[in-house]
């Protein structure tokens, strides 16, 4: 068993492996959105390379892709899903 | 099939001109080798600007913008039209007085505008950097989505019974209309070419070259963020680069997204065919953007793309008849200024083809000032 960081999800507590991507610590955590469109329709991770800009987030404040920032202790992401 | 005209190529200015003659009553076949609102439509700022740098340039974007607020109640909702205005900054007393002169060749134009001072742009922009001299308010001027604003116009030309053949390229004139590249051909008194950037594949002689521009979206800002711009912002020194010499040129021009997220521009180069992102023009880019705005820095940029300005000699686009082959017209040419002047094209090639009235004056516009003298082209 690989170690594992407590980071929070929209203000909630968990724990995910370390060094796991913030888009699969967000999907590990059973949160299914990462953001809203327009619409207001949820949207989540889909090219998981940086391109299509789904998995937009705010790590510690700033927007960050998911996909391509990884989990640190004590990391704050937020979602709008 | 036999129509009255057929058009080639289902771009803005396509699209308005079907829009134009079937509302005419004629029997109308466009025929679009790839999508509707595509190419250029889909990658330009569709900012509708007056531009009054050319006397004929300030008779077709006027009218044009005349046009465009006329037809504003009319758009659906994904064609984000907003009356944003626009505002040209001057960074110095030099460009204030620049400021004043624009003003005054607007005004001959009828179109209305305000001179804004250091603290007044402040006001009415407050993203801006400080120390600006002022500007120039033109509040006349408007914003659009292209792509979604020449379906709207595709949709309503197909309502009144135009056809729209897509997928499919025109191959050739044929003299009595086109031959299309999967062996069918359509006749028609009158083709009007259309096609932008590819013009010169169907009428060789055709001066169109092909100007290379970048922009930039940034993504959305926090919700319950002010807005980085009001109007979209341009800056006078934004003339002397869209129609100076042939080489690289950036000018800071903002539009902001009805979203909230901020469209940049934009870039001018001629030698560049490729469609690719050159990451060094995007760098100026966002240099020249966050000279005026920094705030920009903070926004995240969600896409960079590219487009092709349909770039004649003089500037001005080709509209009206060509003179080297019967039945033939031109409608290409349109630049950096397309959008904007899609709807008075639309209307003048429409009076020119039908023998009515001309809203304003085809003369320079005259694509007969580039046609060969032997009917070789
Ligand atoms: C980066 C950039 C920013 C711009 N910003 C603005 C702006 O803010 N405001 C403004 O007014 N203008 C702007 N423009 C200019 C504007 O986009 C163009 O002038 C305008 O879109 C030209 O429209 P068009 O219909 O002539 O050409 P296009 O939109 O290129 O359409 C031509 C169509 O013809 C089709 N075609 C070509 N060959 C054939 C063939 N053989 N058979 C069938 N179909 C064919 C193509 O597939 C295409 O769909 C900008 C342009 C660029 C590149
Ligand atoms: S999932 Fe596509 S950019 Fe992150």
């Amino acid at each position: 068993m690989s170690a594992t960081i407590a980071i929070r999800i929209d203000g909630r507590d968990v724990r995910v492996a370390a060094g796991i991507s913030v888009a699969a610590a967000i999907a590990q955590a059973g949160v299914v959105a990462t953001r809203r469109d327009v619409a207001g329709e949820p949207r989540a991770a889909c090219c998981g390379m940086g391109v299509c800009f789904e998995c937009r987030v705010r790590v510690d404040g700033e927007e960050a892709l998911g996909c391509m920032a990884r989990v640190a202790p004590g990391m704050e992401i937020v979602t709008d899903g | 099939m036999n129509y009255d005209a057929i058009i080639v190529g289902a771009g803005i200015v396509g699209c308005a001109i079907a829009d134009a003659l079937a509302r005419a009553g004629l029997a109308v076949c466009v025929v679009e080798r790839d999508t509707i609102g595509g190419a250029a439509t889909a990658a330009s700022m569709g900012h509708l600007v007056v531009l009054d740098d050319d006397p004929a340039e300030l008779a077709l974007s006027a009218y044009s913008c005349e046009r465009w607020r006329a037809l504003a109640a009319e758009l659906p909702a994904a064609s984000d039209f907003r009356a944003t205005g626009t505002l040209w900054i001057a960074r110095d007393a030099e460009e204030l007085d620049e400021a004043r002169r624009k003003q005054v060749r607007l005004a001959q134009a009828g179109i209305a505008s305000e001179i804004v001072g250091g603290a007044a742009l402040a006001a009415l922009e407050p993203a801006l950097r400080a120390g600006l001299a002022g500007g120039l308010r033109v509040p006349g001027d408007a914003i659009v989505y292209p792509p979604a604003a020449a379906a709207y116009l595709a949709r309503r030309a197909a309502a009144r019974g135009a056809r729209f053949v897509t997928g499919v390229a025109v191959d050739a004139l044929t003299g009595d209309g086109v031959a299309l590249a999967d062996g069918r051909t359509l006749r028609a008194p009158a083709v009007i070419v259309a096609n932008g950037c590819a013009a010169p594949e169907l009428v060789r002689c055709v001066p169109i070259r092909k100007r290379k521009g970048h922009l930039l979206i940034t993504t959305r800002p926090p919700a319950g963020t002010a807005p980085l711009a009001n109007h979209q912002l341009i800056e006078l020194g934004y003339v002397k680069s869209a129609h100076g010499a042939d080489g690289e040129s950036v000018a800071f021009n903002v539009q902001p997204r009805p979203t909230g997220q901020i469209l940049l521009g934009s870039t001018r180069q001629f030698d560049d065919t490729g469609s690719e992102v050159t990451p060094r023009l995007i760098a100026r880019l966002l240099e020249r953007g966050i000279e005026f705005l920094p705030d920009l820095a903070r926004l995240s940029a969600l896409r960079a793309w590219t487009g092709f300005r349909p770039t004649t000699p003089d500037h001005r686009p080709l509209i009206g008849r060509w003179p080297p082959r019967d039945g033939v017209w031109l409608a290409c040419g349109h630049e950096g200024l397309g959008v904007t002047t899609a709807l008075g094209t639309a209307d003048l090639l429409a009076a020119q083809l039908l023998g009515r009235p001309l809203p304003f004056d085809a003369a320079p516009f005259d694509p007969a000032r580039y046609a060969p003298e032997a009917a070789t082209a």
